[in-house]
């Protein structure tokens, strides 16, 4: 059942939003009350929606050009400066064409700067597999210093602008292409390495982040129905993650499966699996991106061809609680 | 220039260099060909007085920024930071140390005085421009000088920061090019020809210099032409030797990355004792 303190913070509106959507709107509100923001972005402004900054204080946009090495360096520069640099462009760019920029200019340092990457996951859908981050919280999560994020929904992406703009040190900020429900209103508290609990029970632990929040919401509202009670954890903060309410649910449930739009490797699955077999060993399920590139298709048969759609999580539970 | 002044800016550079060959023998592994190419340029910037570096106020607002992209090159930075006063020059004993203020490649949060984090190839330059932009939305009338190898201008990244430094007009950046022809597997025509570098830069739409690094009044009348200019970046092409200043070291490949056992320290210091003051 919904987790009691959840009802305040659960959104009853019936409406939809990409969580770039909601990044570039917010962006364009801080914009108004720190004027040391300042947005960088490679060609690409129209789809990250940090055009909306743009357009109000296009003095302190920088287009880079298709040039995201050079992009994630000057973001170290202009912080070294104090400014508060928001850089963008998609995923697969901001972690794989510039990953040796973001390790040494920005994280080595600690600096100020945040990395708000649009585009991740297989959910990006007909653009196909090399416009598809798939290991981009992989890459991110190994470099020393870095805060990982990947928010469920627009409310909560609002937050986590918020925290992250307060927070003084590098972060990487996972936002999807595809609209998705708004799960919560306005009284959600986002906190850097705190999950949320929205269902509770002792069945099984679902565990998961970004676009597959609200999928594993519906799947567990299935099981539910079906007299099958799961915990279920939005785990928006990757890293650093909140161990403590990993081992509580997997001290309760001793089952945990994980979903993510992401390689199963080296993402919320992996950093899961580390909490537990270092502090409570139970079986993991990894559900997401099995070790394969992405594809073209549209995100709703990606997402039940890769097997994490609602079917595929109600499934996994069903024939792996014990009996 | 004042001769005055040329005189002590030649006894800075002997002090660097010395400096530099005592460090490396201690560390027993690090740079030497590269820090000692650009040393000239170092005693320039850091003491003739012509930016605004100050180590009583290391965090000044205003100060001007040196960023030494070519950050293997750092034992020439760190003898310079420690003679203007920005540590004690017991710590260049400690360089490459576990537990020393002074890292294999520059720091910027262990060593007072290095203004960004650098090593890996290529970045130094991108970082100076996020500088650059920084200071002109602030309104702050300084200047960001990036010192490059030419080596170095082999990586992508650096034709990436020359463009954007170009569109957005940084008048404020000067990048000092150390043109010492040589790297780790060769001279640098033969590895991969950045010929001709000078008219590369021109072509991106940055104003050149090109001019002798260890001529102190060619260094004097580019900087501070460079200085003066305040409508496009520029970029000075530096012909240096590298080694400089160490007879058995100028010009060999095999000085880029490794240290002078004791002897060859001895004979180093010796060469550089006796380095013929210009005129």
């Amino acid at each position: 059942m919904i987790h009691q303190d959840i009802k305040k913070i659960l959104s009853s509106e019936d409406e939809k939003i990409s969580t770039r959507e909601a990044y570039g709107m917010k962006l364009a509100e801080l914009g108004e009350i720190d004027k040391n923001i300042v947005v960088l972005d490679c060609d690409l402004s129209k789809s990250t929606r940090t055009a909306i900054f743009a357009k109000k204080f296009p003095e302190r946009f920088f287009n880079f050009g298709l040039a995201e090495a050079n992009m994630m360096s000057a973001a170290a520069g202009l912080a070294t400066m104090g400014k508060i640099p928001f850089a963008s462009t998609f995923g697969v760019f901001a972690t794989k064409r510039a990953c040796d920029q973001v390790s040494i200019s920005i994280a080595y340092p600690r600096l100020n700067v945040k990395i708000c990457a649009t585009h991740t996951g297989i959910s990006v859908g007909e653009d196909g597999a090399t416009h598809q981050a798939i290991e981009d919280a992989a890459i991110m999560r190994s470099f020393p210093n870095m805060v990982v994020i990947s928010p469920a929904d627009g409310t909560e992406t609002r937050k986590v602008i918020d925290e992250i703009y307060k927070y003084n040190g590098p972060c990487y900020v996972r936002l999807c292409r595809g609209n998705s429900p708004v799960l919560f209103n306005d009284n959600y508290e986002f906190k850097i390495g705190r999950g949320v609990k929205i269902m509770d029970g002792d069945k099984a632990t679902l565990i998961s982040a970004g676009f597959t929040t609200s999928i594993t919401l519906e799947a567990a509202k299935t099981l539910e129905e079906e007299g099958i009670e799961v915990d279920m954890i939005n785990m928006a903060s990757i890293k650093p993650i909140d161990s403590e309410m990993i081992v509580e649910s997997a001290k309760k449930t001793g089952l945990v499966i994980t979903v993510e739009d992401h390689n199963v490797i080296g993402g919320l699955g992996s950093a899961v699996c580390e909490v537990l077999s270092e502090n409570y060993p139970v079986r993991v399920i990894r559900l997401g991106v099995k070790d394969k590139f992405g594809s073209s298709g549209s995100p709703a048969e990606l997402i039940k061809a890769y097997g994490f759609d609602k079917d595929s999580i109600v499934k996994t539970v069903r024939e792996n609680i014990p009996a | 220039m004042d001769s005055e002044l040329k005189k002590k800016l030649q006894e800075k550079a002997k002090i660097i260099r010395q400096d530099i060959i005592e460090m490396l023998c201690e560390a027993g592994s690090g740079h030497p060909g590269g820090a000692l190419s650009i040393a000239d340029v170092f005693s320039y910037l850091y003491f003739s007085g012509i930016l605004n570096i100050n180590p009583d106020n290391p965090s000044d607002k205003y100060r001007d920024r040196v960023v030494l992209s070519k950050g293997h090159a750092c034992p020439v930075l760190y003898a310079t930071l420690a003679e203007k006063g920005f540590f004690d020059k017991s710590h260049l004993k400690t360089l490459r140390k576990y537990g020393s203020i002074l890292q294999g490649h520059p720091d910027m949060n262990k060593t007072p005085g290095v203004e960004m984090t650098t090593g890996s190839l290529g970045q130094g330059l991108s970082c100076s421009v996020g500088m650059a932009l920084g200071a002109r939305l602030d309104g702050l009338n300084i200047n960001i000088i990036a010192i490059l190898g030419d080596g170095e201008c082999e990586e992508g990244q650096v034709w990436e920061a020359a463009m954007a430094a170009s569109h957005y007009k940084l008048g404020n950046l000067v990048a000092i090019v150390d043109k010492n022809g040589l790297q780790i597997d060769g001279f640098t025509k033969d590895v991969m020809n950045s010929e001709p570098l000078a008219d590369k830069w021109r072509s991106f739409g940055w104003e050149v210099f090109e001019i002798n690094g260890h001529d102190f009044d060619e260094i004097d009348y580019s900087i501070k032409s460079a200085l003066s200019i305040k409508d496009k970046p520029v970029c000075i092409v530096a012909n240096t030797i590298k080694g400089k200043g160490v007879s058995f070291m100028e010009n060999v490949c095999d000085w880029h990355g490794k240290a002078p056992s004791e002897e060859e320290k001895e004979k180093a210091l010796c060469d550089i004792c006796n380095l013929k003051l210009e005129d």
